[in-house]
């Protein structure tokens, strides 16, 4: 006999869909199917069943092989790592929930960590624009309600957010949008025409890194004033063509990725596509929202928000609260030798770091909490494995609108495996027992 | 023979399933481990579709397996999706915003038939050592 | 759990009807008790001290989406501000926004045990109460808003009050709130386009109905389920020159409505901080319409309100107003946050500095005051900031000040720049009218927790009331300065809070035993509901029905009250 469990929260990306339906074994110890999910997401939960899984904590011997060791040692090689640094970086936090960055957070604050997530390297820079310029934006389902003119800026929701399109952006049929995708103005713009850009009614191929250029012509081509023949490889009249039709739509929304947040001119490019919003608003609705990528990214700015006021970056090794991107940042702080212990978890910095960071991590002190084996557990000196949240275990994900929904616990985690959070708690008293406190 | 292009990164739904399915197996080599060039370049350049190249940048190399765009054409303009092996090349500086310059890094792709793609790990533990060409 | 004897105080307290007096006051297993009850006591001196039961807050934004959204990209608010932690007390930072952990603490140093979020939008719940569950000391309750609910609107544009009701107990036990918020009816409805509704009658767009049939239904509404409280209320027109006639159009509605309570309040309607609803004139030739406004108040005894008094700070404001904050940012040119929810409310955080060289800022701080001090009955006129609308709530102790202190009062005047004008345009200058502490205990203790139907937990110090108590170094006997008003309520001596000592001499001792507070109102059966809540779901949100309930874990120690509402 198996089950059906429904309404189960899909942990990849931050587009976070809740009506995934999965069938497990009578037992609760296997997973069977997947409904409703994307290709990515339908892997992630079918990977936790994988027979090669490991299981138990390893440590990387002289001779370059790993060792298994207890949930115990690993433990105390962790806290004793994180009292023993002098100014640690505490990386990641983005693929666990809430309850677990809440526990890492105290852990921060014990050894003086640095506090960092992925932000860091995919909306950090527009959480640095939103301190400049604020942020009009909306749920979701504001968008699937009302909005008709959709704009997707250096964003690629096909590969990206594969979902996105079909639940909130493009073809829902709403409240207010009862004719769905053909109701809708779809733009893209992107120095490839990729496969969201087949699917819209204007792509602006503009020249890769000339996004703010575009962006302030825009504002130009709003107020009715005079543009040079082109701008970012894109003639005028088409700059005006989109102007006019953002304008004429009843409640317009801008997504954004990592096309405007990781060219050059970075958070600038993000201020000007957020000035752009707030000019729309002059006119008719707008809203403009950052394309977050791992599902609970979003949660551990909240967490920290709340806990020390700052969405990323935050430094505690002073004792208190600091933030200064470009200097508190995770590659900024591993390239200059800022540091000197490295705990990861919840992401995977090893593929997604530049080099430089990564030869930084290698020679360090250096833990990864994480289910996978990693290039980060390639190069880190012990690896925790640790049950899948949003599988194995529940707990509070952050969407990339910020609306935060539990995520379910579907099957069991191998016998014997720790949770994030377990791990955490355990780290936190060992770590309170190291100092003293 | 060699070309400069324009070099990008980001997700492709291929990158995604493979991440998630296992960094250590093959098939994230086979999804990752490559560079997506536009007809035009692989003119330019005189090589087939799947050969291995050697990209370089003034930050770093790496040997991918040319692939022709599937989201073109974008001439002069190249693609590695996300992962160990775009990050060997692109520009590390962060211009104190934190953020790597992910995109828009120049790179010269020069053909490097007898090379091999290395997978995720052996890639980054190689780099780690010193132990990379 | 320890007991404790609070001897030798001046004791003021509207719930015992003690005005400075000379008197014990006994705690034990949390409650308080008759001194007599005590047996081995741990005595704390408190000769010469002030007396009081804990500050209860009927409105303030201390979590939840929009306030962390100040928070975060308010990077400069925290400027110089945090601070380490040591012993109990952990990192701290932020001034008008600061974070939870700070919140907690600074109200239990101005002697506050109990706050209450002021606005909770329903898709956020899980958000609000993660917050509050890291604030440490307080017991909180937050309210969820209901005024541009989908649903609501539709109900009530046939005045369907039972399923009105019906609605509302659903919502406040899917979101474990505690009351029902009215933000701008219809009018944040209307910014989902760009649009507000600017008075009573203004109808919103598509759903075809108007604020009044908005806030007339969901008074009956509330009253039909009996809840602790009435319906809160921030009307339309917030914040602009001549909309004190909307306020009173706002009041008019609840004429002839009587509470239908077990929970001991007396109005049906309150309104939050009316400061920013008191104004007549046009454009920045504005003034106050204060006495107009508190002549309604003073002979309606079906309301009560609160002041939203203006500290003259650079703060964030935010509300589930969004045109507002829209307007605000397109006033002074700050950077603007805007969050609309689906089919619910919407929100907007705009920073703003209030300044005594402005001449408007002045008037609006006057008008606070004025409304404080022609109250005729504390027990319905609260002391708030609309926390941090007009300014951070650690400003009580100096709001304190201005209402105890016609000097203090005139002060502010001499160091306003266009203070000739602003006398012009108010009335504050001619008031000679000085708060006593017991007027204070009234606006801050025992009057808020009566309107939120708490008065049998909170606000006094009668036997069986929670042993909320805070001791301040105030001597009303001696002269004093007044300055020394709000240096002794900024600084409570101790603080007991449900009977553990929170406070010793004027550190955190401990971090409480936090209650989250919230509403189970049980309703009839009611299928129609029900069917409709299934269908919006399915249709328009964006979250699963199954997906939208806030579950126990979010609340770490609940405290239910149950309201039988079925018939």
């Amino acid at each position: 006999m198996t089950r059906t469990v429904t309404d189960v929260i899909c942990p990849f990306c931050g587009t976070l869909c809740d009506d995934l339906e999965v069938v497990v074994s009578d037992d609760g110890k296997d997973l069977l199917e997947v409904y409703n999910a994307c290709a990515i997401g339908a892997e992630k939960f079918l990977h936790s069943q994988a027979k090669d899984r490991i299981t138990r904590p390893r440590m990387r011997q002289e001779d370059g092989s790993w060792k298994e060791i207890s949930y115990d040692e690993a433990v105390n090689y962790t806290a004793r790592m994180l009292a023993d640094a002098k100014k640690p970086l505490m990386y990641g936090w983005s693929s666990t929930n809430c309850e677990a960055q809440s526990v890492g957070a105290e852990i921060g604050e014990a050894v003086g960590a640095v506090m960092d997530n992925t932000a860091t390297v995919c909306h950090g820079t527009s959480l640095i624009a939103v301190q400049d310029i604020g942020i009009p934006s909306c749920t979701l389902g504001e968008v699937k309600n009302r909005a008709d003119r959709v704009l997707f800026w250096g964003c690629n929701p096909a590969h990206a957010h594969p979902r996105h399109m079909s639940r909130y952006s493009i073809f829902p049929r709403g409240f207010f949008t009862g004719k769905g995708h053909t109701g809708r103005k779809v733009i893209v713009v992107d120095p490839r025409p990729t496969d969201t850009a087949s699917l819209a009614d204007i792509h602006l191929q503009v020249e890769q890194g000339h996004d703010y250029e575009l962006l302030d012509a825009l504002r130009v081509a709003f107020r009715g004033e005079k543009l040079p023949d082109f701008v970012g490889g894109i003639p005028k009249a088409k700059i005006y063509e989109v102007a006019e039709t953002l304008k004429s739509g009843r409640f317009a929304i801008i997504f954004f990725g990592m096309g405007v947040t990781q060219s050059i001119g970075k958070n600038h490019n993000i201020d000007i596509a957020i000035a752009v919003t707030r000019d729309l608003n002059e006119y008719t609705k707008a809203a403009i929202m950052p394309m977050r990528g791992h599902y609970n990214v979003t949660g551990s700015g909240q967490v920290w928000g709340w806990q020390f006021g700052f969405p990323f970056a935050v430094d505690l090794s002073r004792g208190f609260a600091r933030y200064n991107p470009g200097e508190t940042t995770s590659n900024d702080l591993l390239r200059r030798d800022e540091v000197d212990a490295v705990f990861v978890l919840g992401s995977d910095p090893g593929a997604h770091f530049p080099f430089s960071s990564v030869k930084k991590i290698y020679d360090l002190p250096s833990v990864v909490i994480d289910p996978h084996e990693t290039p980060t557990s390639e190069v880190c000196k012990v690896h925790v494995p640790v049950a899948f949240v949003g599988v194995e275990i529940g707990g509070c994900a952050y969407r990339m609108d910020n609306v935060p929904i539990e995520t379910r616990k579907v099957v069991d985690a191998p016998e014997g495996m720790m949770t994030d959070e377990e791990f955490l708690t355990r780290v936190l008293a060992r770590v309170k027992e190291l100092k003293g406190v | 023979m060699a070309i400069r292009v324009n070099l990008i990164t980001g997700r492709t739904i291929q990158q995604g399933v493979a991440m998630e399915a296992g960094e250590e197996k093959p098939a994230y080599t086979t999804a990752c481990g490559i560079i997506e060039l536009d007809p035009a370049d692989f003119k330019e350049l005189g090589a087939f579709r799947n050969t291995n190249v050697r990209v370089t940048s003034n930050h770093g190399s790496v040997v991918v397996k040319a692939v022709e765009a599937t989201q073109g054409p974008h001439p002069g303009v190249a693609y590695i999706p996300m992962g160990p092996w775009a990050n060997m090349v692109v520009n590390p500086n962060t211009y104190s915003t934190g953020m790597p310059t992910f995109k828009g890094t120049s790179v010269q792709v020069e053909v490097a038939k007898s090379e091999p793609v290395l997978g995720s790990l052996e890639l980054v533990r190689k780099g780690c050592r010193g132990e990379l060409s | 759990m320890a007991e404790f004897l609070i001897k030798n105080g001046f004791v003021f307290d509207p719930v015992l009807g003690i005005k400075g007096d000379v008197a014990d006051v006994a705690i034990k297993d949390g409650k308080i008790v008759e001194t007599s009850a005590l047996r081995s006591p741990k005595v704390i001196d408190a000769t010469g001290k002030t007396v009081m039961a804990g500050g209860v807050d009927i409105h303030a934004h201390v979590a939840g989406p929009k306030v962390n959204i100040g928070r975060n990209f308010r990077p400069e608010d925290k400027l110089f501000n945090c601070t380490a932690g040591h012993g109990i007390e952990r990192m701290q930072g932020g001034f008008s926004v600061p974070t939870t952990i700070r919140t907690g603490y600074n109200y239990a140093h101005m002697g506050y045990t109990t706050v209450m979020e002021a606005a909770m939008p329903p898709l956020y719940a899980r958000h609000t109460h993660e917050e509050m569950r890291d604030t440490p000391i307080l017991d909180q309750g937050a309210y969820p808003v209901f005024g541009n609910n989908w649903f609501v609107l539709e109900y009530l544009k046939n005045h369907e009050i039972e399923n009105t009701a019906a609605y509302i107990a659903w919502l406040l036990r899917a979101t474990k709130g505690y009351a029902v918020k009215v933000v701008n009816p219809g009018g944040t409805e209307a910014w989902g386009w760009g649009l507000n509704c600017e008075n009573v009658h203004d109808p919103v767009p598509y759903f075809d109905i108007t604020p009044a049939q908005i806030i007339k239904g969901l008074i009956e509404a509330n009253e039909y389920l009996g809840l602790p409280h009435s319906m809160h209320m921030h009307a339309n027109n917030l914040g602009t020159p001549g909309n004190y006639t909307t306020t009173l159009d706002s009041f008019k509605l609840s004429e002839g409505i009587k509470p239908n309570s077990k929970f001991g309040r007396a109005q049906v309607m309150h309104h939050t901080h009316v400061q920013f609803h008191s104004y007549g004139g046009e454009g920045f030739n504005f003034e106050s319409k204060a006495p107009e406004i508190m002549d309604y108040v003073n002979t309606h005894d079906n309301i009560t309100i609160d002041l939203g008094c203006v500290t003259l700070d650079e703060t964030t404001t935010m509300t589930a107003d969004g045109p507002f904050e829209h307007h605000l940012t397109e006033l002074n040119h700050l950077k603007w946050a805007n969050a609309d929810v689906e089919l619910e409310t919407g929100s907007g955080v705009v920073p703003f500095v209030y300044s005594a060289n402005n001449k408007a800022n002045a008037i609006q701080w006057c008008i606070g005051l004025e409304l404080g001090l022609l109250a005729k009955d504390p027990m319905r006129v609260f002391l708030t900031t609309d926390h941090p609308n007009a300014g951070p709530f650690i400003r009580y102790p100096r709001i304190m000040k201005w209402l105890m202190s016609q000097e203090a009062r005139d002060q502010q005047f001499d160091a306003f720049k266009h203070k000739d004008k602003v006398i012009e345009a108010t009335n504050l200058a001619g008031m000679d009218r000085e708060l006593s502490l017991y007027e204070i205990a009234q606006m801050t203790r025992a009057g808020p927790a009566k309107a939120l139907g708490l008065s049998h937990m909170y606000g006094g110090l009668a036997p069986g009331l929670d042993g909320d108590v805070a001791v301040y170094d105030f001597n009303p006997n001696e002269p004093y300065a007044p300055d020394d008003i709000e240096k002794a309520f900024l600084n409570a001596k101790h603080l007991f809070k449900s009977g553990v000592q929170v406070i010793s001499d004027h550190e955190i001792a401990s971090n409480g035993n936090k209650r989250t507070l919230w509403v189970n109102a049980r309703a009839n059966e009611n299928p129609q509901v029900m069917r409709d809540i299934k269908e919006k779901f399915l249709r328009y949100y964006t979250v699963t029905l199954n997906n939208y309930e806030v579950t126990g874990h979010y609340l770490r120690n609940p405290h239910v009250i149950e309201v039988d509402a079925t018939q």
